[in-house]
């Protein structure tokens, strides 16, 4: 198992290092047309090729990479900083009002699948990364408050939670203080899911045209792209469609090794 | 059963108002006059005072969103303000691509899981059983509608098997459009699988420490038997959970999907309508497919019931 998450640990660094360099460099200027140069196969010059328009492959995959990254990164913090909130709020007021509106406010929401929730969003605004972004954001509300709430109702039956109470906390610092720091380790694990959900999702949201609009680069966008070249260029397709397949991996990888690593309990289980 | 029963659609209909509450406020949000949204920039101002007369919009919202649940329950969804004919026309012949693709692709992911699953259970710890999971990692990486791209560029046009997309319609023939939605299938389903598989293992292997699967063995059952017969049953509360889950995701799916193949379905009409600006059939169709997530996770509870007779005593 820590083969996983060395390897979950390399790919997801990969990923994050390829976006952060882009920011200081990538071989070629992503957005830089060169049409002589149009649909050239992997080479010295261009390691994964070009594309047709003659963009460098290599290039927009870093860039890409910064989209993805992005906008699930934002999208896991939007689902977290609502929802462990609210399943906090839900586990503190168990059985009560407050627990019976947050739970069927998250049953609404699971109706909605991000890609519904897109399309509604986009019918009004208009598409953009940002709209992908509350999309997934919003999806993630609901995962993260039944994951907090589930945390928190066994922790609320243990002795140091009543002591605490004894001593006269209040449900809020109680839930800041002595619920939240123990449930950090799911926390993070269903981070890492997310994040990389977040990604397929961005990835898929990009590719019908619903997520990032030109200029901006994005890897479902490339396939989009790449779609009517296959037959062609089939590696104008292959390199974005590996680029998402390797950053879900390691994360997934990386998550299930963290799981591992943090809640030695749920060893035996998986 | 009655009273569960009873519960359990109270709150199917609960939803289904929250939901179409929700689907109605945000197409309400739309930025400036709905008709003028429509239209575009270049319509005359007669043509606006037309569509807000036909879409009803001169009247108040809580009279807009009755006259809009009064019409879907009685099967009226209003007209397409681009396609001109009813949104309820329109979406029947588009579901006669999505749905069959979405069971199509459900009954493929289940093919495949079950064995899977079972299998490396069954081999815990063995080679078999690293295999499956390795695979099954990978699986749930996958993009599907770039996996359905590489199914394209194998089957289709270098081995040509199966179309590489359109669709022929049923009257050609089941043959025909089965075979054209084969690879969408494949595509949709194999992502899924993975997932499917690895909850069926997992809650499998939670079984096994359980006094009637070691009753099951004493008795001289093998270790397949008692997976097979006993074992299942009692994993089948969480494999039902991620398969109603997985439907909304098919479904969802199928939407991304339609679109590598150039499949006339919910998926093509819904991002028609997007850049068309056709609210009335958008709003619609989100309808459709949030009942039919909500559907499914009502009839899922039902299931659990039906696999877990506890439960109905316990509702």
């Amino acid at each position: 198992m820590r083969l996983s998450l060395h390897l979950g640990l390399a790919l997801t660094l990969a990923a994050l290092l390829a976006a952060g360099v882009s920011l200081l460099w990538t071989p070629y200027d992503p957005a830089a047309l060169s049409i002589a140069e149009k649909l050239r196969p992997p080479s010295a010059a261009h390691w994964f090729g070009t594309d047709h328009f003659g963009r460098d492959i290599a290039a927009m995959l870093m860039a890409g990479a910064r989209t993805s990254i992005a906008v699930a990164l934002v999208a896991v913090g939007i689902g977290m900083g609502l929802g462990v909130p609210l399943g906090l709020l839900a586990a503190a007021r168990h059985g009560g009002m407050a627990d019976e509106v947050v739970m069927r406010g998250n049953d609404l929401i699971f109706a909605f699948p991000s890609l519904v929730i897109a399309i509604l969003i986009t019918a009004v605004f208009g598409p953009s990364a940002f709209n992908a972004i509350l999309a997934i954001g919003i999806f993630n509300i609901p995962v993260f408050a039944r994951v907090a709430r589930g945390g928190a109702l066994s922790l609320w039956t243990l002795d140091f939670i009543r002591a605490a109470e004894v001593a006269g906390k209040g449900a809020v610092r109680i839930s800041a203080e002595h619920i939240l720091p123990n449930i950090s380790n799911l926390l993070i694990v269903q981070g890492t899911i997310q994040f990389s959900l977040g990604i397929l999702a961005e990835a898929g949201l990009s590719y019908v045209g619903l997520g990032a609009q030109p200029p901006t680069p994005s890897w479902g966008r490339m396939l989009a792209e790449a779609q009517t070249m296959v037959t062609l260029a089939p590696h104008v397709a292959i390199f974005p469609g590996l680029a998402i397949v390797l950053t879900v991996f390691g994360l997934n990888l990386l998550g299930d090794g963290l799981r591992d690593r943090l809640d030695p309990r749920l060893r035996a289980r998986a | 059963m009655t009273r569960y029963l009873f519960r359990r659609t109270l709150s199917l209909a609960l939803s289904l108002l929250a939901a179409s509450l929700v689907i109605f406020l945000a197409i309400e949000i739309v930025p400036g006059d709905p008709a003028s949204y429509m239209l575009g920039l270049n319509a005359s101002p007669e043509t606006v005072a037309a569509l807000r007369d036909q879409l009803g919009l001169n009247a108040a919202p809580p009279a807009r969103y009755l006259s809009w649940v009064g019409g879907m329950m009685r099967g009226d969804f209003g007209i397409s303000y681009t396609y001109r004919v009813p949104v309820a026309d329109l979406v029947a012949q588009r579901l006669q691509v999505s749905l069959p693709l979405a069971l199509f692709a459900l009954a493929l992911s289940a093919l495949v899981a079950f064995p899977a699953g079972l299998l490396a259970a069954a081999r815990r710890g063995r080679a078999t059983d690293t295999a499956i999971m390795g695979a099954t990692q990978l699986g749930i990486a996958l993009p599907n509608f770039w996996f359905a791209m590489l199914l394209v560029l194998v089957f289709a046009l270098h081995w040509r098997i199966f179309p590489a997309g359109g669709f022929p319609g049923w009257d050609g023939g089941i043959g025909a459009g089965l075979a054209a939605l084969t690879l969408p299938a494949i595509a949709l389903a194999l992502p899924q699988a993975a997932i499917l598989a690895r909850v069926l293992r997992s809650a499998l292997i939670e079984t096994e420490g359980q006094d009637y699967i070691r009753t099951a063995r004493a008795k001289g059952l093998t270790r397949t038997q008692t997976l097979i017969r006993h074992a299942l049953r009692n994993a089948m509360i969480p494999v039902l959970t991620i398969l109603g889950m997985q439907f909304s995701f098919l479904l969802a799916g199928a939407i991304i999907i339609e679109n590598v193949f150039y499949l006339p379905g919910l998926g093509r009409l819904i991002f028609q309508a997007i850049t068309q600006r056709d609210l009335i059939v958008v709003e619609s169709v989100v309808m459709i497919l949030v009942f039919a997530v909500i559907l499914v996770t009502f009839l899922v509870d039902l299931a659990y019931a039906l696999v877990d007779p506890r439960l109905r005593r316990r509702a």
